[in-house]
């Protein structure tokens, strides 16, 4: 593949980084990125995603945009007010880098499609809201041996970890199970500082952007925290659950589980 | 150029800094270690900076012939993979 004078151009930033280099370039444009969640996480994911040249990007999410969204979800505006939010993304990712293909799935996440849904993607970004999605998408991943990107933002402080099929925890070695019902606060109910959103959604692009071109290491194996009222990331070691229900040696979870959904109104 | 065995010739003298150099790692990037690239550049800008910048990512400037028009042609040898 030779790259345009144009493609030179607009990648000339990073091509110049002897990390990524033309053979890292090449890598992006060949992959495909799935983003679950077009709202705080997944709209700075998909807009950096889009700007670096991830050759695929699939966006899924069933809401619409909403006036509460505009404070984080930067890759929608007001214009897009009242439409699908895989619509609104797709425009903000093809107005970015028209090279990019999109492909828009307006649905929620089931243990009905998400088998189908990830299946063609090298990696996968969970950019949901509630623990349903966070549990589903991690047993999904793992039974399709695809990596993916966990992220959770709630007030000013945020986590994230990479899963990487044999080279580390997955998200339910961490977190057995969803916590009980209103245990958790949705992000409607306590609040969330859209940069903070943003933080953690970069965060998730760059592990993207880090695992299809090989450059540098993973948080596989390690939870990162941030706490932007005190400017801390943190990150933690952690072990895989060998008795992990989903990855662990005797895996009790064959099948993909439907949690009761917790209403929110979206990250 | 005769003393060369240039395997491969790239033209920069239609893209502006930093693409000059961008240009010239592509084309280094599909050769061979050891093989040679010729890099036909303008002067000023590119010819300060371009030879430069790819001695720093470790390869070997054999020579930078003058053409005596306002342009250069630099040989280089691909050094590693």
């Amino acid at each position: 593949m030779a790259f345009t004078n144009e493609q030179l151009e607009r990648y000339s930033r990073q091509i110049i980084l002897k990390e990524i280099g033309v053979k890292g370039q090449k890598k992006l444009l060949n992959a495909k990125v799935l983003i679950i969640g077009a709202g705080g996480l997944g709209a700075p994911a998909a807009m950096y995603l889009a700007g670096a040249g991830v050759g695929t990007i699939g966006i899924a999410d069933a809401d619409v945009v909403d006036l509460s969204n505009l404070q984080r979800q930067v890759i929608h505006g007001t214009p897009d007010l009242g439409k699908p939010k895989v619509e609104s993304a797709k425009e903000s990712i093809k107005a970015i880098n028209p090279e990019v293909e999109v492909h828009t799935y307006h649905t929620f996440v089931g243990a009905d499609n998400i088998a189908d849904m990830i299946r063609d993607y090298d990696f996968i970004l969970d950019g949901t809201d509630n623990f349903p999605a966070k549990f589903l998408i991690n047993d999904a991943c793992v039974m399709a041996g695809k990596p993916f990107s966990h992220a959770g933002i709630l007030r000013f402080s945020g986590q994230l970890m990479t899963y990487v099929p044999g080279e580390g925890p997955c998200y339910r070695c961490v977190f057995e199970n969803p916590p009980p019902k209103d245990a958790v606060p949705t992000c409607k109910q306590a609040g969330v500082i859209g940069a903070m959103a943003g933080v953690i959604g970069c965060l998730q692009a760059l592990e993207a952007i880090k695992y299809i071109t090989g450059a540098g290491e993973l948080l596989t194996g390690k939870l990162l925290t941030y706490d932007a009222l005190t400017m801390k990331f943190r990150t933690v070691k952690l072990p895989r659950n060998h008795r992990c229900g989903v990855c662990g040696e005797h895996p009790t979870i064959t099948e993909l589980i439907d949690y009761e959904q917790v209403e929110c109104e979206g990250l | 150029m005769a003393e060369f065995d240039v395997r491969e010739r790239v033209d920069i003298t239609d893209v502006v800094c930093p693409v000059t150099f961008v240009k010239a790692k592509v084309a280094l990037e599909e050769l061979e270690d050891g093989e040679v690239l010729s890099v036909h550049m303008n002067d000023g800008e590119p010819v300060q900076n371009v030879p430069r910048s790819i001695k720093e990512d470790g390869h070997q400037i054999l020579k930078l012939i003058d053409n005596e028009d306002g342009t250069y042609d630099l040989i280089v040898r691909k050094v590693g993979d």
